[in-house]
Parts: structure tokens; C-alpha cells; sequence
């Protein structure tokens, strides 16, 4: 992280004319690092030692992740971000200086400035020949204002179902916009060495960079979507080089697998590779796979920066792990942002036993229903009460013809209920154990006790004008 | 030749709230047009009857020889409200790559190397 050119030249002897005709010579390299919270915590380190990378890309948010860091933030105003984040950054801290490697995440989750702090502590007694600049994004937490915003005719309906968003405000929990590219192409160009944000679209965290490397216009919609598909193969980490692969997975080693990584020209084209020396594999299938995950309608992938056409898109599998990604096409962004909002929506608890051969399958049916019957004997009320038999059809039981087979060697019956009220929710939890010994015989796999009661925060998604929420930077050098 | 999907094809699922994706995806032009005319979003209700409970929309992809499908109230409430084991719908890729269609016999000569 030390002088900031980011974008490594092919250089080309002078006397070469080919150097002068081909103006895409330079390569910016984004790595992917994280694409979820708890995802594997070496990956990212092998990003950067295994290699050349110019940018670590780390998304840690998922839809829900919000609501859960700012549960931990209630209990503790300092939290709410991605603490594994900070203790990766202090151990990756020397190699990022030293490789010049820049890095851009939502580790800050409902809490960006409390992830810097504690990165400003960690960072404090390390041993570093430049102390890094970090940036923090916010803007994005709209939870202070969302009673104005209300109050001034924003109703934040629910995208799917239509409500306004006032049935739910009681219980809101967190509140945040999808922030776009923006800040994090400023604090990039106020040389940023890392760029915490809190609820950024998870794609710009790649195509952020590249439109401050190659000085993009933030209305070239053809480029930015190209960004924003370098940015939806990155965001889920491995799943993009041979993770989760149904083609792939039997022939390949997933024991050390490298990340995907980026390799962009200014035209937008991009090669998704990794690390040569790492496990793994990228080819047109593993691409392809990751490209159909969590799409909506493809010709319509929305971000804040622009709607981007996946109908468009043209792969070119090059072998050795290199796929060419050219061709997207983009359209103007629209005027809305989406908002993440969780709230309140009652308990959850779901336990399981197993039953072993023989009649397994029929042993946890009839557990199923005496369970069922106490429940009503005691009288409790629930939403919704749901039974499962793992082994016998869980995952796709209806599509399967006729019943299991009474040979099974197990089966795990799996019940869940919700309510409302948590202490029904409770009492259900006390009505597994029993079934051990006034229930059908042969039955194990409860050593791990009574099952939790969850806290439902639901899912809100809601659209909001993108004149009323603004991104904003600050950019300090490390430690305080 | 009648055939599970899964020998033609291959898919990677998952969700947006109460919805599941299922992103399909075949080797050759010539499956991809098979898989155009039989695996309509009809037939992807029809199959999914008991779990999908909204409609299901079919979305084409020619570029990337896939289709993706989105099959809405189908997760249980979704997210942390649903009580299911597949809340996010993961496995409902291989649950639709076990719908039988007709291939003509040579097309399922096609092989992963013929498409690069």
C-alpha cells in the first residue's frame, strides 16, 4: 500500500508498435476473499500470499446479516460489525502494506466507524512500514430518519407483499439502503489503503474499483454492468471456482481451493481465474453456475449504479482455470434504492431425534404424532408447526414416488414450530426429551439437549427514492 | 429417449425471501432448444406442486444455454422465518434435474468437452 498506481502495466519494449495499438494493456486484479459471515478465514490470506492481487474484496452481508449485528450492537454499543474482519485485517496487515494490495468490505455492517476503532486498536502495536489509510462508508443506516421519512410519504411498502412498512414499525429492528458504488470510489481516490462499509450493494465492492481504475463514467451503463457481473461472480468466494459445483464437485480438490479472482481491462472484459497453485477450478460451468445464483430476472439485474442485462453476457472458457467474461450489456439505473429493513416477528425453535432401523421411518411418524397430540393436550398455539423426516425425502419428499422404505438404517425427525408467544415456543422445546423414554424405541441423537429458542427477525425489502439517502466518507490514517 | 434432466443438464438454486431460483443449465444449442420446449414453466409447477406454492416464472438465457426460474412461495416464508431444513431452497436444483424429457437419442451423445 504504497504508491497508488493499483493498475500494474504490461509494460512493452518501445520499438513494439503492437504496444501503442492496444490501449486494454492494463489489468486490475480483485480478489474475492469472503463471501459470507463465517466463511473460510484463510481464503483470504492465500489471496494475498499465493500471489498477485491488486484489491481484496471481502462481503460479509447477507440479507439478514444486518438485523442479527444490530442485536449485537443493542447489547453493546460498540459492536454490530464483522469482528473476525478486524482480527484478519491485523494479521493480513504487513503483507497488505507490503504487496500494496488495497481492500474494500461491508465488514462494518450496522456499525462502520465502531469496525474502524477497533481496527485502529489492533493495528496499534503491529509492526508496519506505513500505517494504512482507512476509510469508512455510512449513510446507508436510515434507522434515525425512518420516522421522518415516513412521516413524509415514504412508505417503504414491502416489495413483494405491498404492506407499508407502519404494520411492522414497532418491531423494526434495522433499516438500511443499498449504497451504491459511489463512496467507495471516493475514498479510493482520497487513497483509501481499506474501505469499510455498512449495507453497500454487495457487487460494488468489486466494480467500485475498477471504475476508479480505469476512470469509468458513472453513466457509461455498458461498462458498469460489465463491473456488475465481475462483481456477482466474486461476491459468493468459491462458489465461483469449483465450490458447490454439481459438474465439478467428484474430479475436484476443494481441500486448499483458491478464490475467484478478477482480472479486468478498462473495456470492461475480464478473465475469473485463481491462484494457480491453489485447489480448486474455474471453467464455463463453474461460471455459468455462479451466474444463474440468486438471479431474478436476468435482463433486469438491478443494482443502485445501474441495470445490468445477464441475457448479454458471453463466456469463453480459455482452460487452465481461465474463463473470459465479455459483452454485458447495461442499462440507466432507476431513481430507487432498495432498503433492507428486519423486524420483530415473533420465536422459533426447531429440535430432532433419530430413529434407527428397523421401521425408522415409521418410528419418527408416530413420534411425530404423539408429539403432536401432547402439544394439543397441553394446549398450546403456534403459526405454524412443521415436521420433517431426514433420510426419508426432507429436501424433496413430494417430488418423490411413494413412501420411504421401511429399510432405512435412520431416520431424523425434524419438527419446528413458531409463535408469536414465546413461552409456547418454550414449553415446546421441554416436549422433545420425553419422547426418549415415553415415545417409540430405538432413538438417539439428543445428547445436545433441549433445542434454542429463537428470536424471528423478519425480512422487509422496501425501494426509497435515491435523492433521500446520501453515501459520505471519512478517510483517516491508522491508528488514531 | 426419455431421460432425467439431470443427464442433459445441470443447475444451481437458491433464494430472495419466500422465493427460490433455479438457475438450469444444459451443453449443447441443440439440448438447450429440447430443453426450451419441454421444461416450460408449467411443467416446472406441475413438478414442484407440493412445495411451490405461487407461480413460477421462466426467464431465458440463450447466451449462457439457461434458463432460470423463479418459483415464488415456495420457502416456507423464507429466510429466518421458515421453518424448513432447505429454507433457502439449496437442494431445489436437484429436485428439478430429477423431471423426466424426451431427448432425441442423438443429443445425448453430447459430452461437456463440445461446448467450449
Amino acid at each position: 500500500m504504497r504508491a497508488r498506481t493499483g493498475i500494474r502495466s504490461e509494460v512493452a519494449p518501445e520499438n513494439d508498435p503492437a504496444a501503442v495499438e492496444l490501449p486494454n494493456e492494463h489489468v486490475v486484479r480483485i480478489g474475492s476473499g469472503q463471501g459470507f459471515w463465517g466463511d473460510w478465514q484463510e481464503a483470504p490470506k492465500l489471496q494475498v500470499r499465493c500471489g498477485t492481487i491488486d484489491y481484496l474484496m471481502l462481503d460479509y452481508l447477507a440479507e439478514i446479516t444486518m438485523s442479527i449485528m444490530q442485536k449485537q450492537k443493542e447489547r453493546s454499543p460498540d459492536a454490530g460489525y464483522a469482528k473476525d474482519f478486524v482480527s484478519l485485517m491485523v494479521e493480513l496487515a504487513a503483507d497488505l502494506v507490503d504487496r500494496n494490495v488495497r481492500v474494500v468490505s461491508n465488514a462494518g455492517g450496522v456499525n462502520p466507524s465502531g469496525c474502524r476503532a477497533a481496527l485502529g486498536i489492533g493495528l496499534a502495536d503491529q509492526p508496519l512500514s506505513r500505517r494504512p489509510r482507512v476509510a469508512v462508508v455510512q449513510g446507508d443506516d436510515l434507522m434515525s430518519s425512518l420516522d421522518a421519512l415516513i412521516a413524509e410519504g415514504h412508505e417503504l411498502t414491502h416489495m413483494d407483499t405491498g404492506e407499508p412498512l407502519s404494520s411492522v414499525r414497532d418491531r423494526v429492528v434495522s433499516a438500511n439502503a443499498y449504497l451504491g458504488s459511489a463512496p467507495i470510489v471516493q475514498a479510493l481516490q482520497q487513497d483509501a489503503d481499506i474501505v469499510i462499509t455498512g449495507r453497500s450493494t454487495d457487487t460494488a465492492l468489486t466494480y467500485a474499483p475498477l471504475i476508479h481504475e480505469f476512470s469509468w463514467d458513472q453513466d457509461d451503463w455498458d461498462l458498469i454492468a460489465k463491473g456488475v457481473v465481475a462483481g456477482h461472480i466474486n461476491e459468493c468466494g468459491c462458489q465461483a471456482s469449483g465450490g458447490n459445483s454439481l459438474v465439478e464437485w467428484p474430479t475436484i480438490d476443494l481441500t486448499v481451493p483458491g478464490y475467484p479472482i478478477i482480472e479486468a481491462k478498462s473495456d470492461g472484459s475480464f478473465i475469473v481465474t485463481k491462484h494457480p497453485n491453489l485447489d480448486g477450478r474455474l471453467t464455463w460451468a463453474t461460471v455459468t453456475e455462479q451466474l444463474v445464483y440468486e438471479m431474478g430476472n436476468p435482463t433486469e439485474y438491478i443494482t443502485p449504479d445501474v441495470v445490468a442485462d445477464f441475457s448479454t453476457i458471453e463466456l469463453q472458457d480459455l482452460g487452465d482455470d481461465r474463463v473470459l467474461v465479455t459483452g454485458a450489456r447495461g442499462r440507466q439505473r432507476t431513481d430507487k434504492l432498495k432498503v433492507s429493513i428486519a423486524y420483530r416477528d415473533g420465536y422459533k425453535a426447531i429440535g430432532s431425534l433419530t430413529y434407527a432401523w428397523p421401521d425408522a421411518y415409521e418410528k419418527a411418524k408416530r413420534a411425530n404424532e404423539i408429539l403432536r397430540g401432547r402439544l394439543d393436550y397441553i394446549g398450546l398455539v403456534f403459526d405454524e408447526i412443521r415436521t420433517e423426516y431426514i433420510g426419508a425425502g426432507a429436501c424433496h419428499g413430494p417430488l418423490l414416488a411413494g413412501p420411504p422404505s421401511s429399510d432405512l438404517p435412520e431416520v431424523t425427525l425434524r419438527i419446528g414450530v413458531r409463535a408469536p408467544d414465546r413461552n409456547a415456543v418454550t414449553r415446546f422445546t421441554r416436549e422433545i426429551a420425553p419422547l426418549i423414554l415415553a415415545g417409540p424405541p430405538t432413538v438417539t441423537g439428543f445428547a445436545d439437549g433441549r433445542p434454542r429458542v429463537q428470536e424471528v427477525v423478519a425480512y422487509w425489502p422496501a425501494l426509497i427514492d435515491r435523492q433521500v439517502v446520501e453515501g459520505r466518507i471519512t478517510v483517516e490514517t491508522l491508528p488514531l | 429417449m426419455i431421460v432425467e434432466l439431470t443427464e442433459v443438464a445441470f443447475a444451481r438454486s437458491g433464494d430472495k425471501g419466500d422465493t427460490a431460483n433455479i438457475g438450469l443449465v444444459t451443453f449443447s444449442d441443440d439440448l438447450y432448444q429440447v430443453l426450451l420446449e419441454q421444461v416450460t414453466a408449467d411443467r416446472v409447477k406441475q413438478h414442484f406442486n407440493e412445495i411451490c406454492k405461487g407461480e413460477v416464472e421462466r426467464f431465458e438465457l440463450p447466451n449462457l444455454r439457461a434458463m432460470n426460474f423463479l418459483l415464488h412461495n415456495s420457502l416456507g416464508g423464507g429466510g429466518t422465518v421458515s421453518l424448513m431444513l432447505d429454507a433457502q431452497g439449496k437442494t431445489f436444483a436437484t429436485a428439478l434435474l430429477r423431471m423426466e424429457i424426451d431427448v432425441p437419442e442423438e443429443l445425448l451423445e453430447t459430452t461437456e468437452e463440445d461446448n467450449q
